[in-house]
């Protein structure tokens, strides 16, 4: 692997730090006048979500990480392992385990594509696209008319997730719902 | 390239401020006297300061000024008398928030003047172009003892070492004092500076003297008469008492391309015609240069050189 020297430093980067990979948020050059030069770095450990921030000397340089990510296809989970499969004709599966799953469990649907983070070959997580649509499995009956204003409800979707809904949502009516912030956006035609 | 990047980064606003803040300059320099001088920008030789790297043009080989400092001290050696100048230096950084390869200068000197009235004069100016008030002024030493509680001229590598790892996140060795003195001062000290109106540091430590004059402080340590300004947690300008003395300045020029050779930087070509012009007489005075576009970035309240320049 490549190894960036903090000049190349750009949002985005993978390196690795600390015997992590990681992702470079933010990366500041501070210099006096007269002084040494030194990169105020934020970095993404990619394996824990954790943000770190790190100084460098100007010129030092970090290893690269080998951090790909892909789109793939869900294919399904065996309880142990869930599957999913290159959408570049490769048919390549991949196997994420309950880790690199945990954040993304609410919104996985068959069929639906993700980015998977791959490390070394393995996969590091899964992430949903912005939004996704599941069908309501369980929730109280709606109430004819209330198309708009008025309280909400909790309902329950195909992948398990409980989200609050308006009022006059049915089971059976599919939902877009923000996996950011796990919110219900509007119901969409069948 | 997206078709909408042709478009300059600095906004009409800034523009416009810029030709005011010159206009009010020339007119404060003017009322006092202080001739506007216009020296070369490219030189066959090259500043020897070995954090600062310079930008050399490819045929003929010279070297784009780091500052007009050489050039301007030249002109006090025939007898200019007080002179200032806005220049464009160039120097060969990384890029940043607040770091530009190529920046606008104000840099004058006064004869006849030491450090402490020229930061007068700078209060003065500011308070002209941009109405900031001084709020105080503080040695290198006291500002380290406030904010980090220790004596930046008594403490050993060891202890810095380990404060600077605390508070920086730094986490390799630095083997060389005045680094990790660099790395507090930009990461944690900087900042607080300059809040409410203009900060003065002045009395660096002597290993710190770059061109300026050294001295003792009222402990005994040596200290190199030079101050930096600061508002609103940004570096301003730095000025020095003048270094005078021909030999000396020849044997910092000599230990700035050691300095080079133990960093595997590039030797460069010393300017012997300032020593030539010191060792003809170059009069007692103080002198300063003021980033304009950080200026300009702080009274236009911006984030970014970029929405300046």
């Amino acid at each position: 692997m490549a190894s960036y020297s903090t000049n190349e430093f750009r949002s985005g980067l993978k390196v690795m730090l600390d015997g992590d990979p990681c992702s470079i948020l933010e990366n500041e050059f501070v210099k006096p006048g007269k002084g040494q030069a030194f990169n105020r770095v934020k970095l993404r450990n990619l394996k824990n979500g954790r943000v770190w921030e790190r100084t460098f000397k100007s010129g030092d340089s970090l290893e690269g990480a080998d951090v790909m990510d892909r789109d793939m296809e869900y294919l399904y989970t065996d309880g142990e392992f869930w599957h999913f499969m290159m959408t570049d004709g490769s048919y390549e599966q991949h196997a994420a385990d309950a880790k690199a799953v945990e954040g993304s469990l609410d919104w996985l649907k068959e069929q639906d594509v993700y980015t998977v983070t791959l490390y070394n070959g393995a996969v590091l997580s899964v992430s949903p696209p912005n939004f996704v649509e599941l069908e309501v499995i369980e929730t109280d009956p709606g109430l004819k008319g209330d198309t708009a204003q008025g309280g909400n409800k909790p309902a329950t979707l195909s992948t398990g997730a409980v989200v609050r809904v308006p009022l006059f949502v049915n089971i059976g009516d599919v939902l877009k719902v923000d996996t950011r912030t796990g919110e219900y956006q509007n119901r969409v035609g069948k | 390239m997206k078709l909408s990047d042709w478009r300059p980064t600095v906004s009409l606003e800034a523009i416009k401020l810029r030709a005011e803040l010159y206009h009010k300059i020339r007119g404060f320099f003017l009322q006092r006297e202080v001739l506007e001088v216009d020296t070369a920008v490219l030189s066959s030789s090259a500043t020897t300061d070995p954090n600062i790297e310079s930008i050399q043009t490819v045929n003929p080989k010279l070297f784009l000024q780091t500052s007009p400092e050489f050039a301007m001290k030249r002109l006090l050696a025939i007898g200019s008398g007080p002179i200032f100048q806005i220049a464009k230096a160039f120097r060969n950084e990384e890029q940043g928030r607040r770091h530009s390869r190529e920046f606008a200068m104000l840099e004058w000197y006064r004869p006849g003047l030491d450090y402490h009235e020229l930061m007068d004069e700078v209060v003065e100016l500011m308070q002209v172009v941009a109405g900031w008030k001084q709020i105080e002024r503080i040695t290198y030493r006291e500002s380290f003892l406030r904010y980090l509680g220790i004596d930046p001229h008594c403490i050993d590598i060891a202890e810095l070492t380990t404060l600077a790892k605390q508070q920086t996140g730094y986490q390799s060795s630095i083997d060389d004092k005045d680094a990790l003195l660099d790395l507090l001062m930009s990461h944690v000290i900087e900042a607080q500076l300059g809040q409410d109106g203009l900060t003065f540091i002045y009395d660096y430590p002597a290993s710190q003297c770059a061109l300026a004059k050294v001295g003792l402080d009222q402990w005994g340590n040596p200290v190199a008469r030079r101050f930096e300004l600061y508002a609103k947690g940004v570096e301003l300008a730095n000025g020095y008492q003048e270094l005078t003395d021909w030999r000396e300045q020849e044997r910092r020029f000599e230990q700035d391309n050691r300095i080079r050779r133990s960093r595997k930087l590039p030797e460069l070509p010393i300017d012997k015609h300032l020593i030539a012009a010191l060792q003809q007489g170059m009069p007692e005075c103080s002198g300063v240069a003021l980033g304009l576009d950080r200026l300009l970035m702080l009274m236009l309240g911006s984030g970014s050189l970029e929405e300046v320049i």
